[in-house]
Parts: structure tokens; sequence; C-alpha cells
């Protein structure tokens, strides 16, 4: 084989593998839309998405509440995640020895390699009851399932944002420092604003993973459906009602489950333009290139 | 003679590896000093131990004494912030922070707790005037300085440290990443600090050495293998090895 049909095969190989994702993401959209789409048809649209009644024995498919339950959960979760995670990230990439860094970073990892199940089996065992005796109720409610979700994204937010701020260069810290300037105030005007754009994305990706979550959420927010009246109260997001109810519905409902879907992967493409569009923003030029 | 800096069997070790090895050097005050020598030879690491960056490697290790008008910069009570502060410091790549010109400048001042808006904009002023550099940004102060060009972000550099009022400026070959036209700027500048400033500059160009400096020093290996007023050394040098160096036969 020449050298030329060589470097052909290998490009059209490589051209492949990316379009066959694509490919892929294409046929399961078109999949979902097909499913969910006579539901939504059906039902009517707005009834769909503002409706405030889910109940599939009679009829009744608002997603409403549900919405809320996700969105309720996922920004509970990220308001004790982010400041958690970049302070950590600070700690580690500024202060931490490099000793102290060797045992913490594997720590981190790990946490972020323990299967959901597991999480939801720890909040269902040791979290529902906790907050049973201590704020009263069933223990089952947003707030719980979202200090489980801040535990599985916290590793997330921190070892993007720790690899942010440690890519930020050696020389932005030495002329802080050499205008007199303490290490703290270096972190907070100099390092930490270089890596808002690698901060940010580390919160777009722990925000992914909050609102695609299931099964922790399904162990441990109670799935009533209705709009919290605090954040004490139980919830369903999403994703849980696909999963809980998937299992025997039929018609209309089978479809609406879909619709469900549909409603999902809209919120989370939202939320992603949203973050990419602060990421465009914040963006700084370093150097020569952009970080 | 009145001296700024006087440093006194300075040893630096970066681990085992021994970087300056007894060096002893006083810097007069409100002159240019020029340290030369080959790539190596502990100019940078010298300069760096007067304004205490060396500290922020884990495995530095010094002894001998640095005197910053007669007070010894390593004295345990001696405040690194503050000692910085006195001892300002141009790098060899021009770094200005990501923000716009006008915090660049102000970066330092704001540290040092300057808040008011009118005192820091005549500081910021002054300072850009003092870098000669204010014709040039007086216009677009807010804009990003990453937009300047290199040597325009040099002398940033240059304002953002003379801002601060410093005693002592430490520039470490200031002018090896940018053209001659900047070059020339950056050595008018230099000529004109040094009513007000003690400057000591690192550089790799013999030329500029005799343009800008009144002393000298000569490193070779992390010794001082001679140093003086700069026309001497490079007019009658002691040393066979200074004159090998400044005549190009080796470095």
């Amino acid at each position: 084989m020449s050298r030329w049909t060589e470097e052909f095969f290998i490009e059209k190989g490589l051209l492949l593998t990316a379009v066959s994702s694509i490919i892929i993401i294409a046929l399961i959209i078109i999949f979902i839309f097909m499913e969910g789409l006579p539901a939504i048809q059906a039902y009517g649209f707005f009834n769909f998405i503002f409706g405030m009644d889910w109940a599939p024995s009679s009829g009744q498919y608002g997603v409403f509440p549900m919405i809320i339950g996700s969105l309720g959960i996922t920004v509970l979760s990220l308001l004790m995640a982010v400041p958690l995670g970049i302070l950590c990230a600070i700690f580690l990439s500024e202060v931490a020895s490099s000793k102290m860094r060797r045992i913490l970073n594997p720590t981190i990892q790990t946490l972020a390699g323990i299967p959901s199940v597991v999480y939801g089996f720890f909040g269902l065992i040791l979290l529902v009851p906790f907050m049973r005796v201590q704020f009263g109720g069933t223990g089952f409610s947003m707030f719980t399932a979202s200090i489980i979700l801040t535990v599985m994204i916290l590793p997330i937010i921190v070892s993007v944002s720790e690899d942010a701020l440690r890519s930020i260069p050696q020389e932005y810290k030495e002329a802080s420092l050499a205008l007199g300037a303490t290490h703290w105030q270096t972190i907070k005007n100099v390092i930490f604003p270089a890596a808002i754009p690698g901060v940010i994305t580390s919160v777009i990706l722990g925000m992914g993973r909050a609102i695609g979550e299931t099964l922790a959420i399904i162990m441990v927010a109670g799935n009533v459906v209705q709009i919290p009246g605090s954040i004490l109260d139980p919830v369903r997001a999403l994703t849980s009602n696909i999963a809980i109810e998937m299992g025997y519905a039929t018609g209309i409902h089978y479809n609406a489950l879909f619709a469900t879907g549909i409603v999902l992967i809209f919120m989370i493409i939202v939320l992603l333009i949203l973050a990419n569009y602060l990421h465009y923003k914040k963006k700084v030029t370093i150097g020569g290139g952009y970080l | 003679m009145e001296y700024r800096i006087e440093a006194e069997d300075l040893n630096v070790y970066f681990d085992e590896l021994h970087i300056l090895k007894d060096v002893s050097l006083k810097i007069p005050k409100n002159t240019v000093t020029a340290l030369i020598g080959p790539s190596g030879c502990g100019k940078s690491t010298f300069i760096r131990t007067l304004n205490r960056m060396n500290d922020l490697i884990s495995t530095f290790r010094r002894e001998g004494t640095v005197l910053l008008d007669g007070e010894d910069i390593y004295h345990p009570k001696v405040d690194v912030v503050d000692l910085r502060k006195r001892v300002g410091m141009v790098f060899q790549k021009p770094n200005p922070f990501p923000k716009s010109i006008f915090d660049n400048v102000a970066y330092g001042l704001r540290v040092h707790g300057i808040t008011d808006k009118d005192v820091l904009e005549q500081k910021v002023e002054e300072a850009l005037k003092g870098a000669a550099l204010w014709n040039e940004v007086e216009h677009i102060l807010d804009k990003s300085a990453m937009g300047l060009s290199g040597g325009q972000q040099q002398r940033l550099c240059i304002a953002r440290t003379i801002a601060v009022e410093p005693e002592v400026i430490l520039m470490d070959e200031p002018c090896s990443a940018l053209d001659p036209i900047s070059t020339t700027k950056i050595e008018d500048l230099i000529h004109k600090l040094k009513r007000d400033y003690t400057i000591i500059i690192v550089t790799h160009n013999m030329q500029q050495a005799t343009r800008v400096s009144k002393y000298a020093a000569f490193f070779l290996h992390g010794e001082i293998v001679e140093s003086g007023l700069t026309d001497q050394i490079f007019l009658e040098p002691c040393d066979q090895r200074t004159e090998d160096y400044i005549t190009g036969r080796f470095g």
C-alpha cells in the first residue's frame, strides 16, 4: 500500500469514528422524539409542560412539578458543591504540600468512581433517618437528594477547577508577588480570575451530572409529584419519573415518559448554551493564546 | 560611596546544587549595575535572592547575608511582602496580567490598600509617564494589556513596578524578548529611571551592559570573577576569563 493510500484510510477512518458518535446521538434523539411527540400532541404542549398534575391512571400528564424538582435539586446541590469545590481546588493547587496532594487527589478521584447506587444506598440508610430526626417529616426530600448529589459532583468540580488553577502560568504569580502582594491577594486577584473559564467548565460538567443523575435521587428524594413548599419537602425529578414508571407504562403513558425525556434534553441544552455563553464571555487571553 | 544593597559571602543551594558560591557584591545607590556572564552562571538566581523570590522554591537554601539599606533582608522579623514592595522586579518575558492596562498599573497600589479613585488615576498616570508609555496608551487604558506589543507590555511591567515606588528595581534580561527599537526605548527609560531608583540589570548583551550601566559584575559558574566600573571591566579587565568572555571567546 502506498504512503498516500495509507494516509487516506487513516484520515477517513478517523472521520468515520467522529461521525459515528454524531449518528448515534442523532438516532437516539430521533427515536425519543418519535416516541414522545404523540403524547405532547395528544395532551397539548402547554398542558404537558405547565400541567400541575401527573396521574397516568386518570389521563393527567403535567410535568411542571418535576421540572421544578429537577431544577431545584440541581441548583441546591450546585449552591453547596461549587463554593466547596472551588475552595478545595484552591487549597490543592496553591496551599497543599505535594505530600498532602498525593493523599488528597486519589481520595477525591475515588469519590468520583463510586457507583451512584452506592451513594443512594448510603443516603437511604444514613442520611434519610438523620434528616428525619433533625428536621422532622419523612426525611425524603429535595434537600436530602441535593446533599447526596453534592458529594457526587464535588470530585468533578474539584479536579477540573484544580487543573484550571494549576495551568495559570507561574509568571503571573511571580509578577503579583514581586509587587508585594500576599499569597491570598495573588490567588484572589490574579490566579482565580484567570482560571474562571476553567472553573465554569467544571461547574457545567457538575451540573450535567446533577441533572442527569437518576438512581441516587430515586432512593432519597421521596418521588412525590408536587411543587415543594420548602427544601424539606419530597420531590420527583424528571429522570426519576422515567425510571420509576417505564416498567409498566403502556399507550399514551409510555409516550408521555419519552416526552419527559424530551423535556430533559431541552433543559440540558438550554443550560449548556447558557454555560457556554458565560464561558465565552469570561474567556481571557493569556500570552498568545486563550484559556 | 553609599550602597543600597550589600551581599556578603552569599551561598545559594537548590537541593545539592551549589548555585552561588561566596558571592559578595555591593550595589551603589541610584545607579545602574549590570550583571553579565554566560547562561546558568547564577545571575538570575542572585537577583531573585535580593527580593526573596527564591523563597517560592521549596529546595532553596541560603547562607550568608543580604543587606538592604544596612538591614538583613533574611532576618526572621522581616516582612517579605514589605521587602518586595521596596525591591521591585521586571521579568525576562513581559508578563502583564490578563487585565486592562489601567488595572495592571493599579494592581500594586490596590493590594497596598489604595482605593481612592482619584489617587489611583493620578498614580497610574504618573507611573505610565515614568515608563514612557503614557502617550501610547492614554486613550486605551480600559483595553486589555494583552493587546499591546511586546515592547509596550514590557514598559507596562516597568510602569507597574514603579507605581508602588520601590527603592530598587531588579531587571532580569528585560530586553531579551524584544526587537531593537523596543530595546532602545527600554534602555532610554533605564537612563531616566536611574535618577530615582537603584537598578540592577541582568543582561546577555555586552553592548547593552556598556550602554546602560555604570557598574558591572561578571559571574562565572556561580562566582563573581570581577566587579567594578563597567568601563574598566570592558576596557581593562583584570582577569583573563573576563577578557575571554567579553571578547566573545566563550559564553
